[in-house]
């Protein structure tokens, strides 16, 4: 293997890829518009930025001067910066909480109504009162929750129970201080970018493809054979810029997805993992591409032929997969790009470690498959391509 | 005698439906420059195609540089420098980047490739045109660049596939220059064109074949004199009975 052949080889398709400008879209530009787009409608842009906030509420108060309560959240639903949602027991609203579906859970006690009523009917004799708390669990990392839902309720609370004036400072009924909850806050955007990282490297085939019939056209691949560049020499080369370009796809669909709030679990490892199992997934897009260059007469052929791989691969091994029943979601398991989005997803959305079964399962099918597709696509090439 | 730098030994190759070389024979001496004439669809590209080792022989043998084309096409590669009939280049490289890629590809020391490619381009007046993309050159300057990227190498053997078509009197009066000095270092050319005058004014030895098979060779000179005509255009029409397309 001579380096300097390789080399200018690969020196030539990256100028290629930048030079181009139907290339430079395909490899770079769409990833970036595909990663703002689906940030923006789901929701990593401002994600939990509405102006709204909603507060989870168990009403635990008995029978007796239930009424109380009633009126109480009755208050709260009148503001408008509160959304309210009734649950039923503490537990479903903290989940909701951790889930990040709401910022805040109030808990009523058993006893307010009776707390109300005492202060009514003696408010100027605490020692009658029946004292008792309304607890709080805010989002921890809602600066919203932590600062304003506590004056809020403590407002409302006082004009519902005690009316408008509130003369002393001594109330039945207390709002502890809020307990602060770490919620996770996951948008959709989060089930969505794994599968950003394989959609773009899927239309490396239809690069590869075109390149392929284009040269074989114009007749530079009968003029490279003529030099004493070596099928293995070309080969590496074209397999390495393809790499390069998976390479760089995966460091603009990061960038793009860092810049609108996208957190990916995992961490610097789990990064470099997104490298090498998209590079690997390259070889499988080589791959395909040969396959389709050897089987299309021509540039415009490869575009419509490329589409039979991309589309399935598209269809159920990427981000389009998310919102698919089980039965398409368990018919991933026959295209390579499966793999690639279910190991990152495992990794980013998940928090699973590098050395989780799941994932070691999804890089030995992929590397497994796409060395083999790799190997049928150079095979299928040079027997029936060259015409 | 040293043997011959290329030998050609009973060829034939067919397509599926045309015999485009018939049980042809010729050699070329070291050093020679041969000049393959021939109407259209002849057979000329389709003898250097298999010189090169791009098609395989239906039947026959042919040798480069004393190897088998068949039997050694890497040694064979490594000789030969070839420009195709049609220009083939990258159209989003420069002139300089599509001549600098294929002195790469034989693997040429840095040095020695930089200047043959400034020497080359100097020669074919592109110097300044160079660092222009080959996509927006003209028809003219593409065969240029087209040879260049043949010969930066700077192969013992060239094929050069009708190299003047379609350039204009100066850039064709610099081909020749540059095609004599090939010769002048001793190298050897197969040359295949359609302008007689060309072929009267450089080559050694022209071979005229017809529907794959050779129907006369010999110097320009000889053959204008045996044929009794006044010039070598005179004597192609005469043997061929076509009027010359190109
Ligand atoms: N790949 C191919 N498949 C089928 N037929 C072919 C192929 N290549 C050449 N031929 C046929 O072989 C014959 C010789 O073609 P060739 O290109 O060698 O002619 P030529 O002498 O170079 O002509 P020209 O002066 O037009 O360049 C023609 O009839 C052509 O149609
Ligand atoms: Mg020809």
């Amino acid at each position: 293997m001579n380096l300097q052949r390789v080399f200018s080889l690969v020196k030539k398709d990256l100028k290629k890829m930048i030079r181009e400008p139907a290339i430079l879209f395909l490899i770079i530009l769409f990833p970036v518009i595909m990663t703002l787009a689906f940030g923006a409608s789901f929701g990593a842009i401002g994600g939990t930025q509405s102006a709204t906030y909603e507060i989870g509420i168990v009403n635990m108060n008995s029978e007796a001067y239930k009424e109380w309560s009633e009126h109480f959240i009755g208050n709260l639903t009148d503001t408008e910066i509160l959304k309210i949602k009734d649950y039923v027991d503490n537990e479903t609203a903290q989940a909701d909480l951790i889930q990040g579906n709401i910022q805040a859970v109030l808990l009523i006690p058993e006893n307010f109504g009776e707390s109300s009523n005492s202060f009514w009917k003696a408010p100027s004799e605490s020692r009658l009162w029946v004292n008792t708390t309304v607890h709080l669990y805010v989002d921890s990392g809602s600066m919203f929750a932590t600062q304003a839902i506590q004056p809020i309720i403590q407002q409302i609370l006082a004009v519902t129970v005690y009316g408008a004036q509130p003369s002393s400072t001594a109330r039945p009924i207390q709002i502890g201080s809020p307990s602060l909850v770490e919620a996770s806050r996951l948008t959709q955007f989060d089930y969505f970018a794994p599968g950003l990282f394989a959609f773009a490297a899927i239309f490396l085939t239809m690069i590869v493809a075109q390149s392929f019939t284009e040269d074989r056209e114009k007749g530079l691949l009968r003029r490279i054979n003529i030099t004493p560049t070596t099928p293995t020499e070309f080969m590496t080369s074209q397999t390495i810029s393809n790499m390069l370009a998976a390479i760089s796809q995966v460091a603009v669909v990061f960038t793009m997805a860092f810049l609108v709030g996208y957190r990916p679990l995992g961490g610097a490892i789990s990064l470099i993992f997104a490298f090498v199992i998209v590079t690997i997934f390259s070889l499988c897009c080589v791959g395909f591409g040969l396959i389709t260059a050897a089987i299309s007469k021509s540039p415009g052929a490869a575009t419509g032929i490329a589409f039979i791989f991309i589309m399935p691969q598209m269809f159920l091994g990427t981000f389009v997969s998310v919102g698919l029943s089980s039965v398409a979601q368990s018919a991933g398991r026959f295209v390579p790009a499966y793999y690639v989005t279910d190991a990152l997803t495992s990794l980013f959305l998940r928090g699973a470690p590098i050395s989780s079964p799941t994932i070691l399962l999804d890089i030995t099918v992929l590397t497994i498959v796409s060395v083999m597709v790799l190997l049928l696509g150079i095979v299928l090439f040079r027997k029936y391509g060259k015409a | 005698m040293e043997k011959a730098a290329i030998v050609i030994d009973n060829l034939t190759k067919r397509f599926e439906d045309v015999t485009a070389v018939d049980g042809l024979s010729l050699e070329v001496e070291n050093g020679e420059l041969y000049g393959l004439l021939g109407p259209n669809g002849a057979g000329k590209t389709t003898v250097i195609n298999v010189l090169c080792g791009l098609l395989e022989p239906t039947s026959g043998s042919v040798s480069v540089g004393g190897y088998d084309v068949q039997k050694e096409p890497v040694k064979v590669k490594e000789l030969i420098g070839v420009c195709p009939q049609d220009a083939a280049v990258y159209p989003y490289l420069t002139g300089r980047e599509n001549v600098e890629l294929f002195g790469n590809l034989h693997a040429m020391p840095k040095d020695k490739l930089k200047r043959n490619t400034e020497e080359l381009l100097g020669k074919m007046g592109l110097l300044e045109d160079a660092k222009r993309r080959v996509g927006k050159y003209s028809g003219g300057m593409k065969r240029r660049i087209n040879l260049i990227m043949a010969l930066v190498h700077d192969p013992k053997i060239a094929f050069l596939d009708e190299p003047t078509v379609a350039m204009d009197p100066q850039s064709r009066h610099a081909v020749w220059d540059f095609i004599r000095e090939l010769k002048k270092e001793n190298k050897t050319v197969i040359l295949t064109t359609h302008y007689m005058e060309e072929a009267e004014e450089l080559c050694d030895r022209v071979g005229i074949i017809d529907r794959g098979k050779l129907i006369a060779l010999g110097a320009p000179k000889q053959l204008i004199d045996k044929f009794e005509e006044k010039n070598l255009e005179d004597v192609f029409i005469q043997l061929t009975g076509r009027r010359i397309r190109e």
